[in-house]
């Protein structure tokens, strides 16, 4: 080995072993941040925060199915006995009516500070006499059966009136089948959990879901039915399983494929071996650059990174393919020669890869910064440290008859401008056609959850009822009281929308904790003793219940005249602390109150925003917003899915820049351009064709095919100019099992069960091996520099 | 001595279970009559005397019946209400609210509301889950006795009487434990 090449190995051991050292010393995550947004305004970051670790974040839905009803009323009361003594879980509801009589009392006994319905003029005689017909009206009802014994503590109905409040947000329980929650075709019994762990704490999240489990296993027994789970929690837990799966199978497989390729065409260990050293020296400096530039690595780069092992084997076949030329192993001249194509293939590759550096999604952002890193690491390994390695002997197998049979037979196509015109106008069409349809606009295209498993969370949703919230209220404060209370502005603007039959219900933290100065205006509101006892009298003569019989009343009345205030600690132990929990929020900028609408039964999917918010906003300008969770996502994704188009159409115009000062020629540029435009535009007429719609890593994997494809395209053209542009078939040769590697590598993406991988992997497979054959295809026909003056390029 | 004593208590059991035989084939029979019946939609008068009440009140409105679980009671006075029965769900709309309980989480209202829909059904099996079942009369003119087996519905409910001509029911009285009572009269057939 010369000077140089011992000094070369020895910089590039060095910093492999640093590479290293910073490997073991990284952080690796592997939860879904990498698919959450960072988010720009205030409302989005109160809807991710919701989506991260809301009340929603942090339910689990399961089910029993299988065997007979009453096998699964038996298990899910056993697994809801022992997930309610868990610590991990704040509330477990699977039917049972344990825990509901705590809370009767609790809103019985506290009914005078909670009820809408506490005003003076409930108080004066007539208002006594009109609450008390109602309540005996309500006892001709059979619901009157439930109220016929509070009549004579409550004959103002003020209990009935708070279950009316609090039902005013909830759809509805699901039914019951032997004492335990049912779904609708009764197939599955149904529990609810609600764990202590945030939805974005994923450790904590999957405790939770063993302990669920577990909880099963021991009530199942031998008796063997399924056990089915979902929630954003779960979804978190099977995603980082998923990934952490994918990501080792998808990289053995790659491996495997690309070791077979390559041992099939070099016929030679030692050039196997020496062709994974960039592979494996790229991916090292892949992730160190990630460490180090990101802090915290995603397990999913890792599954974007397989894609690199493609990428990076590219540059040693072009060195043992190309350097093989005229049989004499001219490795100077190849120096001279190749690398200049393969640097600035690399260079447009980095070019591409850098403009998802900016990218909101951090799965993104570290994907390029990955690439980039990994790219120019396994290229300068080729070329200052591998041909020093190259043993004096090293050959491999002549692959010039590939070459000779590639060039055979792009010389029989003819017509092919022709053919790729048609092609590009048809896919043009396809798309055009296709425009309205052709995006999916929804966040839901980036979960990381499967389409089967989004399915069921869909079903088991619609199983247990959870209100549908697409639409809230928010309301923020500089502290708890004041945003009780313009909560409760707002609460009376929302009553009125009731009666319009524009919404029909709400739920709102204040109907559980109303703010002290509302619960003090309600005790005013209580007339004293001697005073209640007169109107009393006046109140019912005429009525059929005597005043005597309601002497409780004026005892219970003279209590909440003088009980304590409701603050939130008295709500513990109680079903409507979690109430209040989820619905009042303190945060670093103060707090929120969240006040969920629920649809009216005449128009149980479509609630008028636009009347909404006109009716809310005005109670506390800048304090009140209508947020639309559904449409706020969307359009965040919208946003994103911009700043991909974006971000894609920088990288493309960086790399024709890169192109148009290296080549020095726009005739140049443009024949490199063609065929790649050509790819991408055929691979989205393709998708349009199939049906499948284009989410934002579908965008970002065209800019891989111009990113990737460039390379062929440049090869071509040094073809086209180079005075010595070296052995034809050679050059093919090289190009085509280049291209097969990465073709390989990101068609084995394609077939991932992480939905990002699929459609990364599914547009730049197709794509790359479009741009070489394109490029192929056109090499002899696009004009020369000398022909571009006179006869134009269209 | 024993032996005298034990024969009467034979006789008795012998008796008791001729009785029954006799009983069960007309219940039976009245159950599949009434088991026929896929719809129903009759108006009716109910009447509560309530000890807390000075008068009794009375409400009136229409019910709808469909075979084998849907019961909807629609009350039009005094107050408009409606009441809906579904897979031991309901559903009560009255004014600004909807309400939606589970019987089940209920037990107190479960036998008032299931012994009829178990009856209008002929749902026998459900029936004699809850109460003990006398048949009285014939088939022209029945009578049907429920008193509850079960401990925790007898704390709500005394006994509930039925009465009926072939597979139309006529009145539901029923005796609740602390005394009050209430009269379901149905008018006949509504419409068609």
């Amino acid at each position: 080995m010369s000077r140089s090449g011992v000094v070369a190995t020895l910089v590039w051991a060095v910093l492999a072993i640093v590479a290293i050292v910073i490997l073991a010393r990284a952080r690796y995550t592997t939860d879904l941040s990498a698919f959450l947004p960072r988010s720009p305004t205030a409302t989005q970051k109160l809807l991710v925060d919701q989506l991260r670790d809301g009340l929603a974040s942090r339910l689990i839905v399961v089910a029993i199915e299988g065997t007979d009803p009453a096998t699964r009323a038996r298990i899910s009361t056993a697994m809801a006995t022992r997930l309610r003594s868990d610590q991990q879980f704040v509330s477990v509801n699977n039917g049972e009516t344990a825990s509901a009589n705590r809370d009767r009392m609790f809103l019985f006994s506290h009914r005078y500070l909670l009820s809408d319905t506490v005003t003076p003029e409930r108080f004066t005689v007539e208002g006594l006499r009109g609450a008390i017909q109602d309540t005996i009206d309500l006892l001709a009802s059979p619901a009157g059966l439930l109220t016929k014994d509070l009549l004579p503590h409550d004959p103002t109905g003020e209990m009935v009136e708070i279950v009316g409040q609090l039902a005013g947000g909830a759809a509805g329980a699901p039914r019951t089948v032997d004492g335990v929650w049912t779904s609708a075709d009764g197939k599955r019994a149904l529990l609810v959990a609600q764990t202590r762990a945030l939805g974005s704490d994923t450790d904590g999240q999957q405790r939770a879901v063993e302990a669920v489990r577990n909880a099963f296993d021991q009530a199942a027994g031998q008796l063997r039915p399924t056990l089915l789970m979902s929630g954003p929690g779960v979804f978190a837990v099977t995603a980082r399983a998923n990934i952490i799966k994918e990501v080792t199978r998808l990289s053995i497989l790659s491996t495997v494929v690309i070791v077979a390729l390559l041992l099939g065409v070099y016929r030679s260990v030692t050039a196997l071996v020496l062709g994974l050293v960039p592979v494996a020296s790229g991916a090292l400096a892949g992730v160190a650059a990630v460490a180090l530039g990101a802090g915290v690595v995603h397990g999913v780069t890792l599954g974007f990174g397989i894609t690199l092992i493609g990428e990076a084997v590219d540059y040693s076949i072009y060195l043992f393919i190309q350097s093989q030329q005229s049989g004499n192993h001219d490795r100077v001249g190849w120096q001279r020669a190749v690398w200049p194509t393969i640097r600035l293939g690399m260079l447009t590759s980095v070019c591409g890869f850098a403009s998802l550096l900016p990218s909101g999604f951090s799965g993104l952002a570290q994907l390029g910064l990955y690439s980039i890193g990994g790219l120019v690491a396994g290229a300068l390994v080729t070329r200052f440290v591998l041909p020093h390695w190259l043993p004096r002997n090293f050959s491999i197998r002549d692959v010039s008859p590939i070459g000779v049979a590639a060039a055979r037979f792009l010389a029989r196509i003819k017509g092919a401008p022709v053919a790729l015109a048609v092609l590009a106008l048809a896919a043009g069409v396809i798309v055009y056609m296709h425009r309205t349809t052709l995006w999916n606009r929804e966040l839901s295209a980036l979960s990381p959850v499967s389409l089967a498993d989004q399915d069921l969370d869909a079903q088991l949703r619609v199983d247990i009822r959870a209100p549908d919230v697409r639409y809230m209220v928010v309301v923020s404060g500089a502290d708890e009281q004041a945003t009780l209370h313009v909560a409760e502005q707002v609460g009376k603007q929302l009553d009125t929308l009731i009666d319009q039959d524009v919404i029909g219900g709400f739920d709102s933290p204040a109907h559980y904790l109303p703010s002290l100065d509302l619960q003090r205006t309600r005790q005013a509101s209580l007339p004293p003793p001697g005073e209640l006892r007169e109107r009393l009298e006046k109140a019912v003569t005429g009525l059929p219940v005597r005043a005597e019989r309601l002497a409780p009343f004026l005892t219970d009345v003279e209590t909440a005249r003088t009980q304590p205030l409701l603050t939130r600690k008295d709500l513990d132990n109680t079903s409507l602390a979690s109430g209040v929990d989820a619905l009042l929020l303190h945060g670093q900028r103060g707090w929120t109150a969240l006040l969920p609408l629920r649809a009216s039964a005449s128009n149980p999917s479509y609630i008028d925003d636009r009347r909404v918010r006109s009716a809310v906003e005005k109670v506390a300008p800048g304090g009140v917003t209508m947020l639309d969770i559904k449409g706020e996502a969307d359009t965040l994704y919208s946003t994103y899915l911009l700043e991909a188009v974006h971000l894609s159409l920088a990288g493309f115009a960086a790399i024709v820049i890169l192109l148009l000062i290296t080549l020095r020629s726009a005739a140049r540029v443009i024949r490199v351009v063609i065929p790649l435009a050509l790819a991408v535009l055929t691979v989205a007429g393709g998708f349009a064709l199939m049906g499948r719609q284009l989410t934002l890593l579908h965008v970002i994997g065209m800019l891989l095919i111009v990113a990737v494809g460039s390379n062929y395209a440049l090869f071509f053209d040094r073809r086209a100019n180079d005075a010595h542009p070296g052995s034809v078939p050679l050059t093919l040769a090289s190009l085509l099992i280049a291209n097969l590697a990465t073709v390989a590598s990101f068609g084995i993406l394609a077939f991932s069960t992480v939905p990002v991988l699929t459609a990364l992997g599914s547009t730049v497979a197709p794509g790359a091996l479009l741009a070489l054959i394109f490029s192929a295809l056109l090499a002899r026909h696009l004009p020369t520099p000398t022909q571009a003056c006179a006869a134009g390029v269209s | 001595m024993g032996s005298n004593s034990n024969r009467r208590v034979w006789l008795c059991l012998v008796a008791l279970c001729l009785a029954g035989a006799s009983a069960g084939g007309d219940l039976g029979q009245l159950m599949q009559l009434l088991a026929q019946r896929q719809h129903g939609h009759v108006s009716f008068v109910e009447e509560h005397f309530l000890h807390v009440l000075d008068r009794p009140v009375e409400s009136s409105g229409e019910l709808f019946y469909d075979a084998p679980d849907r019961l909807e009671k629609r009350t039009l006075k005094p107050k408009p209400e409606s009441l809906v029965l579904e897979h031991g769900v309901i559903t009560a709309r009255r004014g600004r609210h909807t309400y939606v309980l589970n019987l089940s989480d209920y037990p107190q209202i479960v036998p008032l509301i299931d012994s009829i829909r178990a009856t209008l059904a002929g749902d026998r099996a459900s029936l004699e889950r809850i109460f003990k079942v006398t048949f009285d009369g014939d088939l022209d003119h029945w009578k049907l006795l429920l008193v509850p087996s079960d401990s925790t519905v007898a704390r709500s409910v005394k006994q509930i009487q039925i009465e009926g001509a072939r597979d139309a029911i006529q009145s539901v009285e029923i005796q609740q434990a602390d005394g009050d009572r209430s009269l379901l009269t149905i008018g006949p057939e509504v419409g068609q």
